[in-house]
């Protein structure tokens, strides 16, 4: 599937999306992390745990639950969710 | 090719990591481009004993917490393949939030580094910092839950451990300092820990001289003298004599119009009776900048009995604060002294503390400077 990455995880991937698989969102950032090592902890915690100023979408939905299923025809993007100076 | 040395300072922002760059004489700075801009740079250190080697503790508004190495004086950086984290899976489900704090290990360890975080985590490092585990013996300590500040406190930075400081003629023998918490002692390479808070006030708790609950804002251990600590603590300036076990309050000693709080404290590196603090205001709400709004250095040279005011060339007004990790010193034979200013300006003594340059302004808020006299190609 295709996941867009926000500018802050592009040191990582080098570019704006990426193809990832997985049946859910959890084996998606798994299978980022194999691609681009580091990304994965930078979003989720050492408990598996979203971060508090992530955001993940499935198509146009937000999902905070990393069990989450999806497809391969499914787009996940990561936004980044934070005011301030 | 030989190496010669630069003096070289390291400051830690919000917004990025910058690199100081002196000459021989300490008269002439440059300050680099930013490196990481954007990141939050807690902590940038220099390993002593491998000077080409910069460690540094990173996280973004939005990212989790990381580590970054370089062995090109920053040139280059690779992240740690395995950053701090707390074990997954651990009962109290914590997550690391900030690394807070980077320590070398013992000299006679040179790969081996610590970090202190927020939670109060303590974590380990056994090459170079690339690769990290957690000190169970601390973060799983049976009394961890009643020493640290858990469920984590919202003060302004969180609840960190800092002041990771290891004996340098056993480095099984370790102190660290939490905010709040208090200060603590491992003598077995941190499997078991004990407080070591005795003497120590607190005038604001229920019981003024608890066992543990201080807040010790800065801790420091003489490199020279190791059985001899300063202390700046959120309620005053204290020195110990390790086989005395008892803080001794030498703040008492400082003007009663200027205080003993703050948040630094400097060791000289070869006289164990100098030290430097930066006394912030700490009545009303505690509005941490300068007392008067004056910003001055104090110094004692007889540890801690009597203080000497440095300002001179210091602003007449100025409404900074100086954080516990943004004032450092140099191992020079007059020594240098230098702070950075929550207004992103560096301060350089060359005398001591008696007077002062600005060596760079118009940086982010620091966060932490760090001495760190770089080895390069001559």
């Amino acid at each position: 599937m295709n996941v867009r990455i926000p500018t802050p995880l592009r040191s990582y991937t080098g570019r704006a999306a990426v193809s990832a698989t997985g049946a859910t969102l959890d084996a998606v950032l798994v299978d980022l992390d194999r691609q681009f090592p580091g990304l994965r902890f930078r979003v989720v915690d050492e408990q598996g745990r979203l971060r508090q100023h992530m955001r993940v979408f499935v198509n146009a939905d937000m999902v905070r639950d990393l069990s989450t299923s999806v497809t391969a025809t499914d787009e996940v993007t990561l936004v980044q969710a934070l005011s301030g100076g | 090719m030989t190496d010669s040395t630069v003096p070289t300072l390291l400051v830690g922002t919000r917004k990025g990591l910058f690199v100081i760059s002196g000459d021989a004489s300490r008269a002439t700075w440059t300050t680099s481009p930013p490196m990481f801009l954007g990141h939050i740079v807690q902590h940038a250190i220099v390993d002593p004993r491998n000077a080409r080697r910069l460690l540094i503790g990173v996280s973004t508004g939005h990212l989790g917490p990381t580590v970054f190495h370089s062995d090109d004086l920053g040139n280059s950086w690779t992240e740690a393949r395995r950053p701090p984290a707390f074990r997954s899976g651990e009962p109290l489900e914590r997550s690391l939030s900030s690394v807070f704090w980077l320590t070398p290990g013992h000299p006679d360890e040179p790969d081996v580094w610590f970090a202190g975080g927020s939670p109060q985590g303590l974590f380990t490092s056994t090459d170079g910092g690339d690769t990290w585990d957690p000190v169970d013996g601390w973060n799983d300590h049976p009394m961890w839950e009643t020493w640290a500040e858990w469920p984590e406190q919202n003060t302004p930075d969180g609840s960190m451990l800092h002041s990771i400081n290891i004996d340098p003629r056993d480095g099984a023998h370790m102190y660290i300092g939490l905010s709040s918490g208090g200060v603590f002692e491992t003598t077995d390479r941190g499997a078991d820990w004990r407080p070591l808070n005795v003497g120590c006030i607190s005038p604001m708790l229920p019981e003024i001289e608890p066992e543990f609950g201080h807040d010790p804002h800065c801790v420091r251990l003489h490199p020279a003298a190791p059985d001899r600590l300063y202390q700046q603590n959120h309620c005053g300036i204290y020195r110990m004599e390790r086989a005395e076990g008892r803080w001794q309050r030498i703040g008492d000693n400082m003007p009663a119009d200027i205080g003993d709080i703050g948040f630094p404290i400097e060791l000289h590196h070869r006289d164990p009776d100098t030290a430097w603090v930066f006394p912030m205001d700490g009545t009303d709400v505690w509005p941490r900048t300068s007392p008067g709004g004056h910003p001055a250095v104090y110094r004692t040279r007889d540890a801690g009995m009597s203080w000497t005011r440095g300002d001179a060339g210091l602003p007449s007004t100025a409404w900074f604060t100086v954080k516990r990790q943004a004032m450092t010193v140099d191992r020079h034979d007059e020594v240098g002294v230098y702070f950075g200013t929550t207004s992103g300006e560096v301060w350089a003594s060359v005398d001591e503390g008696s007077s002062w340059t600005c060596i760079a302004a118009h940086l982010p808020e620091i966060y932490s400077v760090e001495h760190a006299d770089a080895r390069v190609p001559a």
